[in-house]
């Protein structure tokens, strides 16, 4: 298992400094270079401001530089339009309230979908099963950017019962509607993978077998048919992982939680390159962590991997 | 994935004493599923809505109906008499004309991004099937190592990097979606290339790539059809997400997505039409699209059955 | 009183394109000790007998009729009285060994949950039974293989662990549908003999399910043939082996492959299996029947003749 683990460690390194050095280059082929703007600015002060952030260097060192300090200090260097902050300081101060109500949305969302999926195939064909169904399906097409405004309008504008924005140093009521939005749509379709997979394998033999012993369907449903089919859930996710942390930029952007996706959209809009850049492999190196864990739990629930 | 309890063993039998042909079978299939067909016809309603509707409009999408300005939660509610059948926008432009311009752009997105993503996949995924061994291994563990990356940061960075070019979006939201259809087409090309007109085919000295242009990827239509009907809708999705944070189609383009963010923005003054008529279009399509690829799905895929 | 009483059984399947009439009106009885076979071509409706009695049947089927066993009508029983059955006094072995074991966890946990809910034991004691019975199904060194994940054992290694499996509570019935099918000719030999054995140590009674005469003529005493879900044959094996009194047993014999015999062509059954969904009134072998008459097509024969039962309008001197 530890060889496992090391192995599957050592593949999503090359893959970390290819993104990195990817959005580096890229950062290099845009037309002018970071620092044009409508007003060009006086030769000596674009020659300085090129000194400061090292850009007088040859692009090599550049991206060597860019590279060891990423991997070494965690350092994205400064922000190239705020003069005054680095690229870490603007995600220190968003990333941890991403991080908390972005954990919560994804805890709600496997939980509240297993649980909604394992119970709709127990209770196939009835309503229970029905409601899950239609709540996964409807889902399908109420992504997190069209969850929030519909939130906000039933409950902020029409009950008033929830802030419709702010973060309020994380007040649960400030949490609420965040986590609803970005995890309505992964909470269905992990209940749909769920719950499809569920049906296949109590349609297996090794669960009729179960059912010949004489085992209460409890002890099968549990014992003998949640490992296998919560495989597909587990590769999936992966996936959902990526979705959220995609969707928590416009639940920042939207509900103004002064979280890391506000920060990115922002800077996206100033051109701001290194902090687009900072977070792109924040967000990255943790999506191929997450991906790192999902397989290793794969590989433990299914016996027949070799490690 | 597992081989199933046999619930009824005569069925089969039964079944294959008739006959049908598979084209002629999958069809019958796919129209007596009463949710697919239904899809099938409200995406050609709107269809319909985004070729012709323009046609119908009393003001163009760019025009600025002076009259309401500063009042539109009033003046500007949708109304037959003043020509705005769906309100207007804050900026007191015909939001019928917007609506229709936004679906024209929606479903180009989806249909051009389905596009690419099916050429991208379908070549890659079927020159790894063909070839095998090393080749396939190592292909298919790049798409592997490139699922974990969040594409649409790197489509964003690109955005912002060359410009927001509705062209870039458009290819933009294909290519990052052609992984899961290599994968797909991958598997099914490993069935198809142990045919024997494919053999026939290696055994003539037919060039690899015109086997796998001629021979294999006609017989992947299937799976390619299902799958290219249930990427239009994500690649909606994804062009709207862009374009719900301001960074994807610019003015005066504009699409579901745009116009969503514009009406969720005004929902605080009184202007509640303005999120309601774009996201009915942009729901209906989403629902008909996923309902007739999963017709299709079950109508084509004989593993479901 | 026998052990088991089947009486009028019958199997339908509500489908989407109508109702599959599995299983219709089988009626037999088998006392203790005793092994019965019941055979038949695929979807003649076998399993599904066997699966009505222990209420495993798909979601969709529904079984009537009336099973006694040791005179508790089992049939509709509740679940949780079935499951106090299960097992426990009528266990099972089934046709795929490959995916009949749950690939997820070890054998040991597998087997002694059996022990475990049936005859309340710890979790110590039911392994060790579980290791002994895998002696006894000579499986080798099952002390330490016993942890082993199924997907690590071979096919017929597999086959075994389910008969150790069904025989922990020392059922008084196990029922085996086509518990050799999947195997090697080699292997089936040794499966076959270790049933055998099985039934002289425990005194078990067996229902072996198969399509394959060729294991019945030596394994069991009565035998049972079933055509498109109804009795066409039963009696002694050896008096049906002898001399088959109906027309189907007797295109299935001459079916089997036999190297005593100088043969060009194999014989086969010409025609396909019967349409269950749209049963005609008559005989549900006649389209396929060279001995068919008039009658046959419209009216079901009835089983009658005492110890050697058939079901054919022919007369016994005809079929040959």
């Amino acid at each position: 298992m530890t060889a496992f683990i090391f192995r599957r460690l050592l593949t999503a390194i090359p893959v970390l400094l290819v993104l990195i050095i990817v959005s580096f280059v890229l950062m290099f082929a845009a037309p002018g270079g970071p620092f044009t703007s409508e007003r060009p600015l006086p030769p000596e002060v674009m020659r300085s401001i090129e000194a400061k952030y090292g850009l007088d260097q040859p692009y090599w060192k550049q991206v060597f530089d860019y590279v060891v300090g990423v991997v070494t200090r965690f350092d994205f260097g400064p922000s190239f339009i705020y003069k005054d902050r680095t690229v870490n300081e603007i995600i220190a101060s968003g990333f941890p309230v991403t991080l908390t109500y972005g954990s919560i949305s994804f805890v709600v969302a496997v939980l509240v979908g297993v649980s909604l999926g394992v119970v709709a195939a127990i209770k196939q064909n009835t309503w229970i099963d029905y409601f899950a169904v239609g709540v996964s399906i409807g889902a399908q097409v109420l992504p997190n950017f069209v969850m929030a405004p519909i939130l906000v309008l039933v409950f902020t504008l029409w009950l008033g019962w929830l802030p419709g924005g702010g973060w309020n140093g994380g007040a649960w009521q400030n949490i609420i509607l965040p986590v609803v939005a970005l995890s309505t749509s992964f909470m269905a379709s992990i209940a749909r993978i769920t719950r499809s997979s569920m049906l296949e394998v109590l349609n297996t033999n090794f669960i009729r077998t179960a059912k010949a012993k004489g085992l209460s369907q409890r002890r099968i449903i549990f014992k003998h048919a949640l490992k296998p089919s919560m495989l597909p859930v587990i590769s999936y996710l992966g996936p959902a992982f990526v979705g959220m942390v995609t969707g928590s930029v416009v639940i920042d952007l939207y509900f103004s939680t002064g979280g890391i996706g506000q920060h990115f959209v922002n800077s996206a809009l100033n051109r701001d390159y290194s902090t687009i850049m900072g977070i792109t492999i924040l967000l990255g190196a943790l999506t191929i962590l997450m991906n790192l864990l999902a397989d290793i739990l794969y590989a433990w629930i299914d016996p027949k991997i070799r490690y | 994935m597992y081989p199933s309890t046999a619930t009824v063993e005569g069925v089969a039998a039964a079944e294959a004493v008739k006959g049908r042909s598979l084209w002629a079978d999958a069809r019958a299939r796919f129209f007596r599923n009463k949710a697919a067909v239904a899809g099938l016809f409200m995406l050609g309603l709107v269809v319909l809505f985004a070729i012709f509707g323009q046609y119908f409009a009393a003001w163009s999408n760019e025009e600025i109906d002076w009259s309401v300005l500063g009042n539109v939660a009033e003046a500007g509610r949708p109304s037959f008499e003043t020509g705005h059948y769906f309100g207007t926008d804050s900026l007191g432009r015909d939001l019928y004309a917007r609506t229709v311009q936004g679906t024209q752009i929606s479903l180009m997105v989806g249909l051009i991004g389905a596009m690419v993503a099916v050429f991208v996949g379908t070549l890659y995924g079927a020159v790894a099937g063909y070839f095998g061994g090393r080749t396939d291994s190592i292909m298919m563990r790049t798409v592997d190592i490139l699922m974990s990356i969040p594409y649409m940061f790197v489509l964003i960075l690109l955005l912002v990097i060359f410009g927001r070019s509705i062209i870039l979006l458009f290819v933009g939201v294909g290519l990052i979606s052609w992984l899961d259809m290599s994968r797909i087409v991958r598997g099914q090309t490993l069935t198809v290339k142990n045919k024997e007109f494919v053999e026939a085919a290696v055994a003539t000295g037919v060039r690899p790539f015109t086997i796998i242009l001629r021979h294999i990827t006609p017989n992947l239509l299937g799976v390619v059809v299902i799958y290219a009907t249930l990427l239009i809708p994500l690649l909606i999705l994804q062009e709207s997400f862009i374009s719900f944070l301001g960074l994807g189609v610019q003015e005066p383009n504009t699409s579901w997505g745009a116009l969503i963010n514009e009406g969720a923005q005004e929902m605080n003054n009184g202007t509640i039409w303005q999120l309601l008529f774009p996201l009915f279009f942009f729901i209906i399509t989403l629902f008909s699209f996923f309902f007739v690829g999963d017709g299709l799905r079950d109508a084509l895929d004989p593993k479901d059955r | 009183m026998a052990l088991l009483d089947v009486e009028g059984l019958s199997v339908r399947f509500q489908t989407a394109d109508g109702e599959v009439r599995a299983v219709n009106d089988v009626s037999f009885s088998l006392d203790k000790g005793e092994t019965l076979a019941i055979v038949g071509e695929s979807g003649s409706g076998k399993s599904q007998t066997a699966f009505a009695m222990l209420g495993l049947l798909a979601r969709n089927g529904k079984a009537t009729g009336d099973v006694r066993f040791e005179g508790q009508h089992i049939l509709g029983l509740k679940e949780a009285e079935l499951n106090r059955i299960r097992a426990n006094q009528i266990s099972m072995i089934f046709q795929d060994p490959m995916t009949s074991l749950n690939p997820y966890l070890r054998v040991s946990d597998q087997m002694s949950e059996v022990l475990m809910l049936h005859k309340g034991m710890g979790k110590g004691e039911a392994r060790a039974e579980a290791v002994r019975m895998l002696d006894a199904v000579r499986i080798p060194d099952g002390a330490a293989r016993i942890d082993m994940y199924p997907h690590e054992f071979s096919g017929g290694m597999r086959q075994r662990i389910m008969i150790a499996m069904s025989l922990l509570c020392r059922p008084k019935l196990l029922i085996a549908d086509e518990p050799t099918t999947a195997l090697d000719v080699t292997v089936q030999a040794q499966i076959m003999a270790l049933l055998s054995d099985i039934q002289t140590e425990f005194g078990t009674a067996i229902i072996l399910i198969t399509h394959d005469l060729g294991i019945v003529a030596g394994a069991c005493e009565r035998t049972l043939v079933l055509y498109g879900g109804r009795v066409m044959e039963q009696g002694e094996t050896e008096a049906i082996f002898e001399a088959p009194r109906h027309p189907y047993t007797l295109g299935l014999m001459q079916a089997v492959p036999r190297i005593d015999v100088d043969d060009e062509a194999l014989a086969t059954i010409p025609g396909e299996p019967p349409d269950m969904m749209n049963a005609p009134p008559g005989c549900p072998f006649e389209p396929r029947c060279a001995l068919a008459v008039e009658n046959c097509r419209d009216v079901m024969p009835v089983l009658e003749g005492g110890a050697h039962l058939r079901a054919c309008h022919r007369a016994v001197e005809d079929v040959r």
